[in-house]
């Protein structure tokens, strides 16, 4: 039987805001455990949440850019279970008020332009971090554990996706998007490494071409792109297995271990869930009104679509051109800062597209492993154009930037990579390879032009590929033909 | 009791008086701590107001009060001062009356001591309470009950028994409270003292352990209305840690001297019924006639729901507390069982069945309950809207008269032991306050006599943020009803 | 009336072992009490505003400014248990939410 998988993802942003949620002890990863952490984070008696502004406005910036609806009024309430990370013994969350709801995104999946519902964005805090210890770090089989209550209250957004997405590939790209997408927001850091985004699934499967919903399991501790989309395969194809087999797909987590690359179905909770959801009486409703929502809609940062449509219209690059510049927030922004230093976009994007990408692939980096400042990309590319370096060197130019941060101005001066355009010095060049080359000259001379090739070749051989190419092409054509 | 201040009777002054005597150089406020510790020292062993004391600090502090020039000191120094258990103090064991915080030693201090300490004021000891604040007589102490200074075989009342007390037996010159459902006003009532819980906002939360945030309020218990309102003035205003507090509209101003010409006043007309003992009955009904002696206008008022409030807040108020004592898990302070525990599970069910009280559970599971899946709508949702039609009924009344009162209890102190083996007719113990919690309004309790030798107390409400304007009533009220509130225990120590 | 499964299960949930001389105690008072709240059922409030709060207030917040933290030292001040900075647990046997 041919299964269709189901898949609703649910993603936890942490903001890079500068205090907690809840309190103003600092956000930062790693560090001294317990060491940024003050009465509210570790729920002290008598201690109260004061909810940070910019994690709303942060908030909000998420809401709008999946085109979700703003309610006038949103409210926190508190969500009760017992675990030792959580320190009140409820989270602050959202429930059945959040701040945004209704989205959407688009996402291109093999050339085949898919919406993705968004059910609702809200507003929530972190847990603090537990550290299994024996068992190799894991909980199953760790004797004791360890909090650490640094992270205890980081403002995170929670992001829940329909149960629209159809394939592992398309939850990835779908990932990729957002996490585009929360960059150019300005919101997180999205680290999926350090935990800064994360991602958790739902999955069912149903017999293709049906339109129920099969048993979910929930899949989670997917902590990169590549894992989510292995681990959902997984899932997909066990679900299916068990099927296939006469057996029935049980309701529980299924937990994804990137070390084995497997899944396994954890211990289901002896108890239903029954987190008694109720209104926060410790903090007040969230009136977005529509002055609210419009002066942080204004104050928008500009997002990728947008931003590939000015590049099209005001730039004149490429649709194409466009989006791969724009895939990327640190790439767009290079673009840009480079054009701050130079004026043809065209070559600009051509240049970041074949050398920068073609470098930061073969660097199997990001951005990040470029060296290079886009104000010396754009004095580089100023100097190819007016000729002073050819477009050859201006490549080996360019990598070595990238490489070592140097200016361009400080390597072709101290390889001596100038371009020569001096006519008599050049003339001199081509009268001797057409000295030392008679047979060459012969051909020439009997209508055969594309020997020229091969004298151009020689001079810049000779020149070490410095000579300005038209210059010598001209020189050389007088010449021979005198 | 005040207008004979002289430093001969220090255990009988009011706060506004002793001021004045320190102001003038006639006290020193090393003499007046010294007065209250003596006090102390001499009938706490039967009141057992007291959780801990703080002796030596307040010694200094009182010391440091009398060195400064007196242009220099400030506005409440030296004012001998009982706090409840409730209000978390850095560097002083903060108990709650719970064997779970038996030595939790707090890592700040809340907003409303901090203000106080400012304000000059010295810092006696922590005072005993129900525990986390849950109940009407300081019998729910983890460290044994308060006894009232009237008559030690009755309850001081709860659940700020231990501040009531204080401030009854001489202990204390003033005493801060807190009030979920009643908590300072009914202990007051039973102990002849004066109890203002303050609109729900006015004063910062910050550092009051939680028992039901939404209704939770400090408040001072005094001997004077004045006291009272003085106290008032150093504790109202927003506190950038409590987001539900708020910049009291109003100067907070000390009440003056007149009569009560022009006000009109209603009696809750449920409040006064079935249900009230005759003894409260009367000296309530004697209060209102020298009330409407001295010019106000009073009539009778409905309040047709509330009636409803007394289960409306035995759902949201265990409710909430529910969430707010789930903090008490034995992972960052407190008590945590001890023995081998299998897993994190154990850890918390040992911790938290052995480390609180028999009432505390059982609001935790009565609250636990109104929130669980299936019941949520039919309790909590249910309580909710009984919320708004309570609030709907006093906007109402507020609409016809400028004040209710009413009996702060419907009984006097009863007897230690009386009602714990049940606990529903302990809760209806607040039923004449809670209404006034539902409905975030200020609310103060004054003596206004004694029903067979035990006080009595006469609630005023008043609109939200009409501090000002209840204060001067319940002062000329106290005036016009003329009574000497003293205990036997400040009697036998002049 | 609530049941001794009901107590059972609250019970559970809010982290609390009742012995079961505790149970039957609790079951009976929880029923008294109860009851009692049952009155708030007759009342029909379909068309009824719930309130949690008195106050009106709406956006209140504080600004994104870091404040100092206490020291891990205070952190740990009253933790029953600590190791390496950090406060020590018995073991977790299911996994946690988010
Ligand atoms: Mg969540
Ligand atoms: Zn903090």
């Amino acid at each position: 039987m041919d299964f269709e998988p189901v898949i609703g993802l649910e993603i936890h942003v942490e903001l890079s805001t500068e205090s907690k949620m809840f309190c103003g002890c600092r956000v930062k990863f790693g560090g001294e455990p317990n060491a940024r952490c003050c009465p509210v984070c570790m729920a002290h008696p008598g201690a109260l949440p004061v909810a940070n502004e910019k994690a709303i406005e942060y908030l909000a910036r998420i809401g709008l850019a999946l085109n979700c609806s703003i309610p006038e009024r949103s409210i926190f309430h508190r969500k009760n279970y017992f675990y030792p990370d959580l320190p009140k013994g409820y989270q602050i969350s959202q429930y059945d008020r959040p701040f945004a709801v209704d989205g959407r995104l688009e996402i291109v999946v093999d050339d085949e332009q898919l919406t993705v519902g968004i059910e609702r964005v809200h507003m929530e805090e972190d847990t603090a971090k537990n550290i299994h210890a024996g068992g190799g770090g894991r909980i199953a089989g760790a004797v004791y554990s360890l909090i650490d209550f640094n992270r205890s209250g980081t403002p995170l957004v929670e992001i829940v996706t329909r149960p629209e997405i159809h394939s592992p590939q398309a939850a990835r790209t779908f990932l990729n998007k957002l996490k585009n997408l929360l960059k150019y927001l300005d919101v997180s850091d999205c680290n999926m490494e350090e935990g800064s985004l994360r991602c958790d699934a739902n999955v069912s499967v149903r017999p293709a071409g049906s339109s129920g919903l099969g048993v979910k399991t929930e899949l989670k501790n997917m902590n990169s792109f590549k894992h989510l989309e292995k681990g959902l395969a997984m899932e997909i194809e066990r679900q299916a297995q068990l099927i296939e087999s006469g057996g029935q797909v049980v309701q529980q987590t299924v937990h994804f271990d990137f070390a084995t690359g497997e899944v396994t179905p954890m211990r289901s909770k002896e108890f239903a869930h029954d987190y008694r959801y109720f209104p926060e009486p410790d903090l007040v409703p969230l009136a977005a009104g529509s002055d609210f929502v419009e002066k942080i809609r204004a104050a928008m940062p500009e997002l990728p679509d947008a931003r590939a449509a000015r590049y099209v219209n005001d730039l004149g690059l490429p649709a194409y051109n466009s989006e791969v510049l724009t895939s990327s927030r640190e790439l767009s922004d290079f673009f840009e800062a480079t054009l701050a230093h130079f004026d043809d976009a065209r070559m600009a994007s051509n240049w970041i597209m074949g050398e920068l990408l073609g470098y930061i692939n073969a660097a199997g980096g990001d951005l990040a492993s470029c060296r290079m400042a886009p104000a010396e990309m754009g004095k580089l590319l100023a100097m190819i154009r007016s000729g002073a370096v050819s477009n050859a060197v201006g490549k080996e130019v360019f990598a070595e930037m990238c490489k070592t941060g140097q200016t361009a101005g400080e390597i072709v001066a101290a390889k001596g990579l100038a371009q020569i355009s001096d006519e008599p010095e050049l003339a001199a060049i081509a009268g001797r390879v057409i000295a030392s080359n008679p047979a060459q000259v012969e051909q020439f001379r009997a209508g055969k032009e594309r020997v020229l090739g091969f004298f151009v070749g020689q001079v810049m051989k000779e020149t070490k590929g410095r000579a300005n190419p038209q210059a010598v092409n001209r020189i050389l054509k007088e010449k021979l033909a005198g | 009791m005040t207008g004979t201040a002289t430093a001969g009777n220090l255990l009988r002054l009011s706060a506004l008086d002793a001021l004045e005597l320190m102001r003038t150089g006639a006290l020193e406020a090393a003499a007046l701590t010294d007065a209250y510790l003596s006090q102390i020292a001499k009938n706490d062993k039967i009141v057992a107001a007291y959780l801990r004391l703080t002796t030596a600090e307040a010694r200094l502090k009182a010391a440091a009060n009398d060195a400064a020039p007196a242009a220099d000191r400030a506005p409440l120094a030296g004012l001998p001062t009982a706090v409840k258990d409730v209000l978390v103090t850095e560097g002083v064991i903060t108990t709650c009356a719970s064997k779970m915080l038996e030595a939790y030693n707090p890592i700040y201090t809340a907003t409303s001591i901090l203000k106080l300490a400012e304000a000059g004021i010295v810092m006696l000891g922590k005072t005993n309470m129900d525990e986390f604040a849950m109940g009407s007589s300081t019998e729910n102490s983890a460290f044994g009950p308060t006894r009232n200074p009237w008559d030690p075989e009755r309850v001081p009342g709860g659940s700020s028994g231990g501040s009531a007390a204080a401030v009854a037996a001489g202990e204390a010159i003033w005493a801060l409270g807190s009030d979920t459902g009643g908590s300072i006003r009914q202990p007051a009532a039973f102990c002849g003292v004066v109890g203002l819980k303050p609109t729900y906002g006015s004063i910062s939360r910050y550092g009051l352990v939680a028992f039901a945030s939404s209704f939770d309020q400090v408040g001072p218990i005094t001997k004077t209305v004045r006291d009272a309102a003085l106290m008032l003035q150093y504790l109202v205003g927003k506190d950038p840690l409590d987001t539900t507090s708020v910049e009291h509209p109003d100067v907070i101003n000390l009440p003056q001297d007149k009569d009560l010409d022009g006000l009109s006043v209603g009696i809750v007309s449920e409040l006064v019924g079935e249900g009230i003992d005759a003894g409260v009955k009367k000296v309530f009904d004697q209060a209102v006639k020298k009330m409407e002696a001295a010019g106000a206008a009073v009539c009778e008022t409905s309040l047709p729901h509330v009636e409803y409030a007394l289960p409306a807040y035995y759902i949201l108020a265990p409710a909430e507390a529910s969430a707010n004592l789930a903090r008490f898990d034995g992972v960052r302070y407190g008590f945590r069982a001890v023995g081998a525990l299998a897993d994190i599970t154990e850890m918390y069910e040992l911790t938290r069945s052995q480390g609180f009280g028999d009432e505390v559970k059982r609001r935790i599971m009565l609250g636990t309950y109104a929130l669980s899946s299936g019941y949520y709508e039919a309790y909590y949702g249910q309580a909710q809207k009984v919320r708004t039609l309570v609030v709907e009924d006093f906007e109402r009344a507020f609409d016809q008269v400028d004040l209710l009162i009413s009996p702060t209890s419907p009984t006097t102190a009863f007897r230690l032991g009386e009602k714990t083996g049940d606990p529903l007719t302990m809760y209806k113990s607040d039923i004449c306050t809670i209404p006034v919690n539902l409905a975030g309004l200020p609310g103060i309790s004054i003596p206004a006599g004694l029903a067979d030798g035990l006080p009595v107390g006469l609630q005023l409400i008043g609109p939200a943020f009409s501090e000002n304007m209840l204060l001067q009533a319940a002062h000329s009220a106290e005036a016009v009803i003329g009574f000497d509130a003293v205990s036997p225990l400040i009697e036998r120590a002049d | 009336m609530v049941s001794d499964d009901d107590v059972r299960y609250v019970a559970r949930l809010a982290r609390l072992k009742l012995k079961s001389a505790e149970l039957d105690r609790y079951s009976r008072q929880l029923s008294g009490i109860i009851d009692h709240i049952n009155k708030i059922a007759e009342l029909d409030l379909k068309d009824v505003e719930p309130t949690s709060h008195v106050t009106r207030l709406e956006n209140v917040f504080r600004a994104d400014t870091p404040w100092s933290s206490v020291s891990q030292e205070k952190a740990l001040l009253n933790a029953p248990e600590a190791e390496a900075g950090a406060f020590k647990v018995p073991q977790i046997l299911e996994a946690g939410e988010q």
